[in-house]
């Protein structure tokens, strides 16, 4: 096991997102929310069509609209205009603001820019805005979701608050779909407990359909919940890559947190209940009792057709560490495993070669390897065609299927879902044999030997034998 | 007259198990009846069907109500290297109304429709038991059809309730033996020509087979019925010997060949690797007797030594894993000590075998390889299985799919060795095949992680994250 990073310099099909991406993610998550990439308007297009493509909603996402001459002479003044604009056009209750690779480049101090603006307008201005240093040049999609949440409890949550024994703080990553964010709370909220969930898509990008329209998003977590969460029970880390969050959460407020870096299959979920219930002090529910039973008998029913099977792996870090062990759980050997940023998490991935790349890595990999399965996004579908083996499609973005978010990948009944869709991968293909199967090449016809051809002629023997009875 | 039948071909001379029974158990035959209450084996309309079924490019039409044929259809393996008219399920479906007035009429359109339809070479029409009770006659409306189209349709009487698959598979034979075996003449014979009888090609079995007789230079003129083509079946009768697959579902065949057309046979087996080799110095043994070439036994001796060593090899390079590990062999046709030994070599530890279907010989041959102590079962049952495996006195089972869940609620892990599998074990490549799938199902971690206590188990040793 190892760690690798890539020796091209380039990237062949990339697999990675842009950090000020992932930020917009984090802020889509927040109620009343609108990201504002500060950059040129291209940026801001691609990242729009990107998260609609997954997301299959309209993204609120807006531009500071750079040009060439605001780019050379610095961009406070369109941070500004921009920022006016929107609080005329509307009332957005946070904004977002991102920077981008252009405005990086010179140098632009966005939280000092920001915090200038705000300094100015004390009187009219009473919106809370969070800049974000995003460069695309640096990190991806999970280190822009992370720096994003960090900003997020860094200037909203309060050091004090009522404290609310009851309360559970869930830090959720990047790599959680809208099913899994609604299972989180259900799950706790089995153990009693209620969840105040940051950032939470499961309001906003989760496709309901509201009765007004508004260029914001629609919902998520509320500005009153995250002043609460200083007097939170605990706070349920999701992915070690919001490690660095939950530890500004403590040290701001006392407030400990725990990390979970693994909630996919039975093990995982097993020790994630057994952290609830020490939490909370209750037993676990029965109503699990079922759900791991169920698991139990698709870990059965799936081994058939997934053990033995070699799949590579490409995905953010938290979710490559989960999805990998998971698999490996399950007798998948995982010869080569992609992220597409460096992680401390990495170093725990069970994979035989972990590494830093791409997608061309990837399809050389699983070329090289006689990969079975390729477990990544939906750009890894040229990839899955030329090799002629079937893609698991997962992470962000899927913009070839529909209802990616909804998919329950987390928990013991996330597990056993995963389980059978993988496997149907295997069962929608499964081959027949033909004549060559076992030895290629085989002529397919009796060698002739002795030097006698086949005789076309009837055998001698018949003139001795009765007649066939039905002839 | 179906009744004549039926007794008569139980009464089968050729089958050395039945030999040994006394008069009147003879008559009873080898398939048990099914007892009102018992968990239901197939029908003789199923074991019919299983058997010609393979005849890949003839029609298959089933006549009866829709359960037969609706309920059982599309759901085995025998592979086709060409035509794909016999995965197809053609039914009458026969309503009420057919019920009340007779379905011959019926059936009449019905292999009218097809033959226009798909022009096969043939049909064949299947008796089950609701027509059979209404006196539906399908002999007279097959000859009608077959004088009428102009292709032979044939007609298998061997519905259900006459008794299990087994014989169902044996009246397929009668049909064949006096419907098709005979009426076409090859147009190419050669003096290595053989008969492969009671092989049906499940997952592509006899291509695990046959590219080893080309190396040779045997020919399979007919194969019964796998990856058959009507036309082979049809002229089968000029084949110089026949391998009768040891399954002995078709020993009626194989033995009324030898006395019609005088065309010897011996019985073999491809499960194993000693198994395929001796069936392939039969062959070469018997194709030289009756005039093949005498140099058939050397190039013989030449593919088996080739293959042998391969396979061997192969099979040693899973030891390092499977070594000491603990094996319940429960086969149901399959000759259990010749897989046995394959299974030694791995490294795995055979702590019982079935022997129900074995002969005295094999039993010796049993104790011979695994001791005197050698833990033969005649028949074992589900709850006994269990038991076995939940106290781990065996690491793995292998046997027929109905006991995967015994395996699998014991949470043990199970290797299908029945008909039904996805897996084909037939040859030295099958053997390794099969080697290769123990392996891969008692690695696996999922045992593991599936015998630890559950979080709420007083005996749980797992630990809140901290
Ligand atoms: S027992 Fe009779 S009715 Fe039932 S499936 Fe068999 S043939 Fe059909």
């Amino acid at each position: 096991m190892g760690t690798k990073s890539a020796e091209r310099s380039f990237l062949s099909n990339p697999l990675k997102m842009s950090q000020p991406l992932g930020g917009a993610l984090a802020f889509l998550g927040l109620g009343g929310a609108l990201p504002v990439f500060h950059g040129s308007q291209g940026c801001t297009s691609f990242g729009l069509v990107l998260l609609g493509r997954h997301f299959k909603e309209s993204i609120p996402l807006q531009t500071t609209a750079m040009s060439e001459i605001t780019s050379t002479l610095g961009g406070g003044e369109n941070i500004s205009a921009a920022l006016l604009k929107i609080f005329e056009k509307g009332s957005p209750s946070i904004v977002g603001l991102l920077s981008t690779g252009l405005t990086e480049t010179k140098g632009e101090d966005i939280v000092g820019e920001v915090r200038q603006f705000l300094k100015l307008r004390k009187e009219t201005v009473k919106t809370p805005v969070v800049a974000v240093s995003t460069p695309d040049f640096k990190g991806g999609l999970e280190e822009g979701y992370q720096a994003a949440v960090c900003r997020i409890v860094e200037e909203l949550v309060p050091g004090t608050a009522p404290k609310k024994p009851f309360q559970l703080n869930i830090l959720a990553g990047s790599h959680l779909t809208v099913s899994d964010l609604d299972y989180l709370k259900e799950v706790t909220g089995r153990f009693g407990f209620e969840a105040v969930v940051l950032p939470d898509l499961s309001r906003s990008l989760d496709g309901f359909i509201p009765d007004r329209f508004a260029p914001m998003s629609m919902g998520g977590t509320t500005l009153e919940e995250i002043r609460s969460m200083g007097g939170a029970r605990a706070t349920l880390v999701i992915g070690k890559s919001l490690l660095p969050a939950g530890d500004l959460l403590f040290r701001k407020t006392g407030v400990p947190s725990v990390a979970i870096s693994r909630l996919m299959g039975l093990e995982a979920f097993d020790r994630f209940l057994l952290t609830l219930s020490h939490l909370s002090g209750r037993a676990i529910p029965e109503s699990f009792h079922r759900e791991r039973g169920r698991l139990e008998d698709a870990m059965l029913d799936s081994h058939f057709f997934l053990g033995g099977k070699k799949a590579v792996l490409a995905l953010e870090p938290d979710l490559l560490n989960d999805f990998a062990a998971f698999m490996k759980g399950m007798g998948v050997s995982i010869p080569l495993a992609v992220s597409p940023t460096e992680a401390p998490i990495l170093s725990e991935v069970p994979a035989d070669l972990v590494r830093v790349g791409d997608l061309g890595d990837v399809e050389e990999g699983a070329g090289s390897h006689r990969a079975d399965f390729l477990a990544t996004h939906s750009h890894g579908r040229q990839a899955s065609q030329r090799l002629g083996i079937p893609l698991f499609r997962m992470g962000f973005p899927v913009f070839d299927r529909l209802g990616a978010t909804h998919r329950l990948l987390i928990g013991y009944r996330g597990a056993k879902e995963t389980l059978f869709r993988i496997s149907n991968l295997f069962l929608a293909r499964e081959e027949s044999p033909d004549p060559e199967t076992w030895y290629p090449g085989s002529s397919g016809e009796p060698v002739v030997f002795d030097d006698r051809e086949p005789v076309p002629i009837r055998p001698v023997v018949s003139a001795q034998l009765p007649p066939p009875e039905n002839a | 007259m179906l009744t004549q039948k039926v007794q008569e071909v139980f009464n089968e001379p050729a089958c050395d198990h039945n030999k040994k029974k006394s008069e009147s158990d003879r008559k009873k035959g080898c398939t048990k009846v099914a007892q009102p209450g018992a968990a239901a084996g197939g029908c003789a309309f199923d074991g019919a069907k299983i058997a010609l079924q393979p005849i890949v490019d003839a029609a298959h039409l089933v006549h009866g109500p829709i359960a037969c044929e609706g309920n059982s259809w599309d759901n085995r393996s025998a592979a086709s290297s060409g035509p794909d008219l016999y995965r197809n399920g053609f039914t009458t479906d026969m309503s009420e109304l057919d019920v009340i007035y007779g379905g011959e009429k019926r059936l009449f359109r019905a292999i009218r429709e097809i033959v226009e339809r798909h022009r096969p070479p043939a049909v064949f029409v299947y008796q089950t038991c609701v027509p059979a009770l209404i006196g539906d006659d399908i002999e007279s409306v097959s000859k009608i059809a077959s004088e009428t189209f102009g292709i032979p349709v044939i007609p298998v009487n061997a519905p259900g309730f006459v008794g299990g698959k087994n014989l169902g598979n044996k009246l397929a034979g009668e049909a064949l033996l006096e419907h098709v075996i005979g009426t076409v003449e090859p147009e190419v014979s050669t003096p290595t020509d053989l008969n492969v009888i009671g092989e049906y090609n499940l997952s592509g079995e006899l291509w695990q087979v046959k590219p080893l007789l080309d190396r040779i230079g045997i020919r399979i003129s007919a194969c019964l019925t796998g990856d058959a083509r009507y036309r082979e079946v049809a002229s089968s009768h000029r084949a110089r010997a026949a391998m009768l697959v040891c399954s002995k579902a078709m020993v009626n065949i194989a033995r009324k060949m030898e006395e019609r057309y005088g065309i010897p046979f011996f019985e073999g087996s491809f499960y194993g690797i000693s198994d395929m080799s001796e069936s392939l110095r039969n062959m070469a043994r018997l194709l030289v007797s009756r005039g093949a070439p005498a140099d058939l036994a050397s190039r013989t001796e030449q593919v088996i030594r080739e293959e042998e060593e391969i396979a061997w090899e192969a099979i040693r390079g899973f030891r390092k894993d499977l070594e000491g590990r603990k094996v319940l062999l429960i086969t149901g046709g399959v000759k259990s000590w010749s897989v046995v030994s394959a299974l030694q070599e791995a490294g795995l530890v055979v702590v019982g075998t079935s022997v129900k279907k074995s002969t005295s010989e094999d039993k010796d041959r049993i104790k011979e390889l695994m001791g005197d102590d050698a833990h033969m079962i005649d028949s074992m049952s589900p709850m006994e299985m269990y038991a076995m495996l939940k106290e781990a006195r065996a690491d793995i089972l292998l046997a027929g799919g109905r006991s995967q869940f015994v395996a699998l609620k014991a949470k043990v892990p199970f290797v299908d060795v029945n008909q039904e599998r996805r897996f084909a074990f037939a040859g030295y490549r099958g053997m390794v095949t099969f080697v290769h799938e123990i392996h891969r199902a008692l690695t696996n971690p999922v045992w593991e992680a599936l015998k630890k206590p559950a979080p709420w188990d007083p005996d749980c040793r797992t630990t809140p994250i901290f």
